[in-house]
Formats: structure tokens, sequence, C-alpha cells
């Protein structure tokens, strides 16, 4: 392959602008609405149309000077750079960008994930010579189980305890509104508690097209109402007086690092539910053996399995050294990096 | 097995212990005979297999993962039955495990050479959870935070008794426990057990609060003992066979061949194991060599012979004697041992005294001239109680040794507190010169350590790794068991279980201890 024309640090080189920039740049192309991605203080940013909408809900209307939403599937020529987003499944609005330029294909797949998701447009595969994949969950040890057969264990607490609040850990972009959805999809149509950080992004969602079903406010609600009861709030609100006020909760967390009941223990969480936004290690593999690509880019993550692994398939292989995806809290936190900040200031 | 792994994952993730017991309880409500058996086996670690080990899981394994991303996932999860479990790469397999029964009969008849082939065939279906119980169950290790106090806790309240009950028949039981279960579901009596096979729960003692309980008590009602340095055990005679156990209930007689071959007679007897020619007590040290070995080796015999000196009695022949008052079975011990001549055994002696002063005197004395840890007092009317009662069995521990030494070097801390330095070495004067005696943690509020802390910061005079050398001049009052003579020491000097009383940051460094004074200190032993 010839040089590629993206950097390292994923700035395109021959339109001088930078996909996910930590920095504020003069021109950004954004992948999704997650912190860890998407940041205040560029001058123009380009993302789907939901995208944009979850950054002017989050940061301001003026997070950016200006917006260009882009839809899934049409290609955009700058300076002989074709941008086309793909869809990435990862949350609603979340893409991939498929970079074209003399000939050579780029695809960039931001955070993403190929099972299930009624909330976020589905995962397509883009076929590419270089491909800069992310690897949170890149060791074999994570192979994510079926969301709706996790949701039904949530559910099957609910009957056999109760008088307790279940208090589900979620984070409060993508997460709490998948959750929702997959509770829904499995039948439970009571309504459903959120926490204050939560309802902004569930109203977002819900305009968006995404279906929720009956959501109430859980601060102000009397206790005794909350007994037996679903109540989505953010990973930092299970660990201090927010959940301890409720009456003896059951909690629950919904998360890809679930899988670890080490971790799981570590973080007093009784109902670990293994419901991630990211692609496994097996579906990591498939999506680098389908994409056509010769070159792997391995970033936000576990790079050093995973280059690892390429290398024994004959491919050339790399880890990027991104900042923005290493100074977040630990990974313990959970998926999203940034949302657990956003969680504890609500 | 789906319902054990179902338990297991319950018992690992709630933190509540009233849960625990309650979901161990409905456990053994719901599964028949001889399944509860085996989880509770599985549960209390009385269960081993010959020939399915760790090693061998992860062997079968790394026939179907390469070895470096093992090695990078073992790293991350930190847990290796938790790493095979959530790798195995293989789930087509639909059909349900076998009962935990079958399971353990399997892992038990299986040639060696198919057990390989048998594991994978296991590991080889969908829930990880399930494949994370059958690890647990095959290497043991179970890692979910339940003692076996925990489980006895559940059996107890399963079967509507007092934990005490449970421990009474505890070990005279093998797995899968039938007659226990028989006995808990009202079916049969309490299982009967041959005394002479099984441990007997412990009474132990309380320690003394000189200002609160000595003037409460009638020296006339107890009697006194030396507090032996040794280990507590339990040597139960009879059938002409000897078995030897811990405070806990291991059974330690192989490491003791000493004792249990030249013992005989019919009882049950409470003492301290000691080590030393004829039946004289040697140093803790000593003993620590012997109890450092599961298997006792010929020199260690030679070297350090162990005896026991016995202060109590439990059962008389076949007569269980624990309800009668301490003055009677005693009468029944050393008529016993007067009937029974034993080589390796003696009778711990009563020490005579007229008053609570009397007996400080005395008790300083013995500290002082034989390196003795202290008395234990003993309600004379009181039967064998088996816990800790209140009230009836008091250790009075002699004061500790106390000196002022120098702070020499301070080294970051572990865990919680590796932030701080919070390991010290500190020394004595010997001339002109400061030599080192001993290294202690540091035992106080943060605050304090906060403060010393910031000392060690700005008074550094070297830094080698984690550890810095700082100006000799900060006073530690340290105390101390007890100081013995070290060759490993430049001083020739170690202290037993030193610990930093306070900082003494009034005390100019001048004034702390010579290493004359501490050579006083060393045991007359
Ligand atoms: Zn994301
Ligand atoms: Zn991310």
């Amino acid at each position: 392959m010839a040089v590629p024309f993206l950097e390292r640090n994923l700035r395109i080189t021959p339109i001088d602008t930078f996909i996910d920039p930590p920095q504020p740049r003069a021109r950004a192309i954004i992948t999704h609405g997650h912190a860890d991605h998407a940041r205040s203080g560029h001058d123009a940013v380009l993302a789907t149309p939901d995208t944009v909408a979850i950054m002017k809900t989050r940061y301001g209307e003026n997070c950016a000077r200006s917006f260009q939403a882009l839809e899934f599937g049409q290609p955009l020529q700058i300076d002989g750079v074709t941008v086309t987003l793909y869809p990435a499944g990862h949350i609603l609005g979340s893409a991939q960008v498929l970079l074209e330029y003399k000939g050579q294909r780029i695809v960039v797949t931001g955070d993403y994930k190929r099972l299930h998701d009624r909330t976020a447009q589905p995962f397509e595969l883009v076929q590419c010579d270089l491909l800069v994949t992310e690897a949170t969950f890149g060791l074999p040890v994570f192979q994510h189980p079926d969301p709706k057969a996790e949701t039904s264990r949530l559910l099957r607490s609910l009957s056999q305890e109760p008088e307790r609040s279940h208090v589900v850990g979620c984070y409060a972009l993508g997460k709490a509104q998948r959750m929702i959805s997959l509770i829904r999809e499995c039948g439970y149509h009571d309504p459903i508690y959120l926490h204050g950080a939560m309802v902004r992004l569930c109203d977002l969602y819900e305009q968006h097209g995404v279906p929720l079903g009956e959501l109430r406010q859980a601060t102000g609600t009397a206790k005794g109402e909350l007994a037996g009861k679903i109540i989505i709030a953010p990973p930092s609100a299970l660990k201090d007086r927010w959940s301890r006020r409720l009456a003896d909760p059951v909690l629950a967390m919904a998360s890809g690092w679930m899988s670890v009941k080490q971790r799981a223990r570590q973080s007093l969480v009784e109902l670990p539910l293994v419901i991630s936004d990211h692609c496994d290690w097996n579906e990591l593999r498939q999506t680098i053996a389908e994409c056509g690509a010769e070159t792997i880019w391995v970033t936000h993550g576990r790079e050093d399995a995973l280059v690892y692994y390429c290398q024994g398939q004959g491919l050339i292989a790399e880890p990027l050294n991104i900042q923005a995806y290493e100074d977040g809290p630990e990974d313990a936190g959970g998926d999203e990096t940034g949302d657990a900040a956003e969680g504890r200031a609500a | 097995m789906k319902r054990f792994a179902e338990l297991l994952e319950l018992l690992a993730l709630t933190p509540s212990r009233n849960r625990k017991i309650a979901a161990l309880s409905t456990y053994f409500s719901d599964v028949p005979d001889p399944d509860r058996g085996y989880a509770l086996a599985i549960l209390t670690g009385a269960l081993s297999f010959k020939n399915v080990k760790p090693a061998m899981l992860r062997e079968v394994v790394l026939e179907e993962v390469d070895p470096n991303l093992f090695a990078m996932s073992y790293d991350y999860v930190g847990d290796l039955g938790e790493t095979i479990a959530l790798i195995w790469p293989h789930q087509e397999t639909a059909e349900d495990l076998p009962s935990l029964t079958k399971l353990i009969d399997l892992f038990n008849t299986t040639p060696k050479a198919d057990l390989p082939r048998l594991i994978a065939a296991l590991l080889t279906r969908p829930s990880t959870n399930e494949r994370w119980a059958l690890v647990k169950l095959a290497t043991g290790a179970l890692r979910i935070g339940v003692s076996a106090r925990l489980a006895k806790t559940a059996l107890a309240d399963y079967g509507g008794k007092e934990l005490q009950d449970i421990e009474e028949v505890w070990h005279g039981l093998t797995p899968p426990y039938g007659e226990l279960f028989a006995w808990l579901d009202g079916k049969t009596g309490r299982p009967e057990i041959n005394h002479t096979a099984r441990f007997h729960p412990l009474m132990l003692s309380n320690p003394i609060d000189e200002d609160k309980d000595l003037a409460k008590l009638a020296p006339s009602e107890f009697a006194a003992e030396w507090k032996w340095d040794g280990i507590r055990v339990q040597l139960i005679l009879g059938s002409g066979r000897a078995s030897l156990f811990s405070r806990t209930g291991d059974d330690i007689a192989a490491a003791f061949p000493d004792i249990v071959d030249n013992v005989s007679g019919e009882a049950v007897l409470d003492g301290e194991l000691l080590v030393g020619h004829d039946l004289m007590p040697a140093t803790f040290n000593d003993l620590q060599q012997r109890l450092n070995r599961k298997i006792a080796n010929q020199k260690h015999l030679t070297d350090f012979p162990a005896f026991i000196r016995v202060y109590d009695m439990l059962f008389d022949g076949q007569n269980d004697i624990r309800s009668l008052p301490w003055l009677e079975r005693r009468r029944h011990l050393a008529g016993w041992l007067q009937a029974n001549p034993q080589s390796r055994l003696d009778l711990s002696t009563v020490i005579p005294f007229k008053d609570w002063d009397e007996l400080a005197r005395i008790r300083r004395q013995g500290a002082d001239e034989h390196g003795h840890e202290g008395v234990m007092l003993k309600l004379m009317s009181s039967p064998y109680v088996p816990g800790r009662p209140k009230g009836l069995w008091f250790k009075w521990k002699r004061d500790p040794n106390v000196l002022d030494a120098i702070l020499m070097y301070a080294q970051r801390g572990h865990g919680k507190r590796s932030s701080y330095y919070s390991d010290y070495t500190f020394g004595v004067w010997k001339g002109n010169e400061i030599v080192p005696i001993g290294k202690a943690y540091f035992g106080f509020t943060d605050e304090e350590l906060r403060r010393l802390d910031k000392w060690v910061r700005a008074h550094t005079v070297q830094a080698f790794g984690p550890v810095r050398e700082v100006e000799k001049q900060l006073v530690f009052e340290v105390a101390f068991d007890s100081a013995q003579e070290s060759k490993r020491h430049k001083s020739g000097v170690a202290l037993r279980f030193p610990r930093i009383n306070r900082i003494r940051w009034d005390k100019p460094a001048a004034e702390a201890a010579t290493l004359a004074d501490v050579e006083l200190l060393i045991d007359a032993t």
C-alpha cells in the first residue's frame, strides 16, 4: 500500500482535518457524541445530524463555531478527498469514516459494535485498504453474550426480589437508552425511573425516533413508589448517597467489563449485566477479516493483544497511542470514559 | 449443576452476609441429597481431586488458545479459573451439565489420560457462568468470600440449630453429609460420633482489663497458670491411636509423629504444644522450625523434640466431663496422668497467689526471668464452654517492653498506604554510632502518618528506590514482646513483634536508648 494519507494522530494530511481530536482544531470530523471523541471548541465540525444534535445538547449550541451535518452514505468532496460516513452501530448517530484519496481507501471505525441494538443505526461493513479499529475489548476473554438474555436476568431478579429497587448503572449517553429499549423489547412496560443525569439525553433519543416507553424522574419520587421498580442511573450514583437512600436496592451495572467477576465484586455490583456497546474479541476479528484491509491500526483500548493477533494473521498491524483515550478515569470505569464524569456532575 | 453455578455466583457477588446465609439455606432445602452435600463439601474446601489440577486445566486451554493471548488475558483478569472460563472459545453444546454428584464421580473415576478430553467437552457450552462454576469446582480455588464458618452458620439456620451444635458434630462427618442433613431435616437424631475421631471446639480466653476487671474478680475463685508461648492443641487418644488438632481443627498429626507415636490411653486433652529437650520449653523460634513443615524431618525431631504441656481435660476415657467445674476436671486430669504415665505430656503447674498484687509481681518476675508471655486466669467453678465465653477465662499478658529508638530509614508502604512512608527502621546508640535493631509499620492515625511522612520527605539524606535514609533526629517509643540475641542483625539483638507506640517529637535523639539498655531486656531463657 502507498504511504497512507492519514497520520497516526488521525490527521488527514491533504485537507488538514482531524478525526475525533482531543485538542481544539480548525476542522474536525466527529465519529460520535461520547466525550472521549467529541470535545467542544473546534472551529468547524463535520458529523452525522444525530451527533450534531447530541453535541449541542451536551455542550451547548456554540460548542463549535460551525457544524456541517452529513447523512450516512452521502459522499462529500473536500479538496480531492472523499468523505463518507457509515453507521458504526455504537450509539445513536455513531459513524465510521471512509476516506478515499487517489485510489486509497481508509476506514476509521470510531467506537463500534455489530450486535443488535434498536437505538443505533446498524453497523455496515466497509471495504478498505487501511482499517483504524478500536480495541476496547481486544482480549479473547471478552465474548459478549446475547444482550436480551442478559436483560432477562434483570427482569428475573425483579420478579424474585419484588420489594427491592433495581438500580442499573449505565452511561448516560447510549447505554442508558439501549438498556431501556432492551427492557421494553423483553416485554416490561411499567414506568422506568431516571436519575436526573439521564433525562435530557433520553428526551433527545425520543425526539430522534427511538421510543423508550413511559419514563419518570426518580428524584423527588416517594421511596415507596420505587420499591420493585427499575431505576437507570449513572455508574457513579451506584456508590454515592443517591442510591443508598433507596430501600435495600439491588445494584446492577450494564457494561462489557461486567463479564469479569472480580471486577464486578470490586465495584460492589450484585447483578452484573454483560451488555456492551463495543465489539467483543470475536466481532473485532470478524471485522478485520471481512473488511479486506492489509494494514490495521489499533487504538482505544487493549492494542497489544489485537496487534499481536493481526500480525499472526499475516497483516501489517501497529498500535496508535492516542492520548485522548488514555487520560480518562481508569478503564474500570466503563465503556465510555467521558460519561462517567458527566454522571457525577449531574 | 446449573443451580450450583447460580448459587456460587450469588455468593460471590452479594455483599450481604445475611443474604448469603439465606441463599445457602434455600439451596439446602431445594436441592436433594447427595448434591447438596457435595456442594457443602466444595464450599468448605473438603473436596479435592487427585488428577484434576489447575495446571492440567491450563494445558487443556492452551490446546485451543494462543499462549501469548492467554498470558495477556490472565494478566488482565488476574484469576486463572476465571480466565479459563472466559477465554474458552467453543460454545456449541446445548445440553445441560451433569449433576454435581455425577461431575464429582467423573473427576474421580475418569482415567488420567482421558481427563483433558472430558474437561474440554464439559467446558464447551454457552453459559460463561457455568464454565466458571465448573472450573472453580475442578480446581477447588473458589475465592468467592465464603468461609467454612459461614457455611456452618447457614446449616444452623437451615436446621434451626445453634452454630455450636453444628461445630460439635462437624469434624466427625464426611461428604456428602447424609446423616447431617437427615438430622437437620428432623428425620433422625443428632449423628452419633465417636469422640475419639473428632475435634471438639476449644474454650478461649478474653484479655483482661486491669483497671476494670480485676477489682470485680475475687482472687480466691480463680486459678492461675503461666501463659505458654507455643501453639494451642487438642490431643485425642483412644482405640490405640492418637489424633492431634490445631485450635482451628486442622489435623497436624503428620507434623508431630514424636508426640502421636509416644502417647497412650483414652482421653481428650487440651494443652500447649512446645518444643525442647527434657520437657523444657525452648524459644518460639525453635518451634517455628517445626511448624514450617507439614511433615517432620529427622533432624528437627532430634533437635527440637515436641511435647504438650496439658492444662485441661474434655473427656476422661469415654466420659464427657466438659460440664464439670474446672477444679474437678483438673482432678481428673492429674489422676489420668498418674494412671497413664507419659513421656511427651506434662501437667501445667498452677501458680499459688493470695491477691492480684501478688500475682502481678509473679507475672512480672516470670516475664523478666523466664520470658513468660503472661498468666492465664481460670474461674475454678466454670465448665468447659466452647467459644469465647465472657468472664470465665482471662489472659493477663505482661507489660510490653518499651524503649526509645531513633528513626533511621523509611520505606513506602503497601496497598492503601503505598503513597506514604509507613515502614520504619530504627536503631539505638552503640558508642557514637547508631545501629539498627528493628523495623515496624506505623500503627497510628492517618493524621500522624501524614505528619511523619512530611518529616521524612523534609529530612531525607539519601534515597535508594523506595527507601529513604533520614537524618538521625526523630525518636520513636517502640514496644515489643521480647528481645533475643541474633547473629543476623548487626546489633546482635532482634526484637519480637516490635510496634511503634508513639512518636516522641519532644525527645532529643541523644536521650534514646543504648545497645546496653536493650541487652538487659534479652530473655533469660
Ligand atoms: Zn463511544
Ligand atoms: Zn470511545
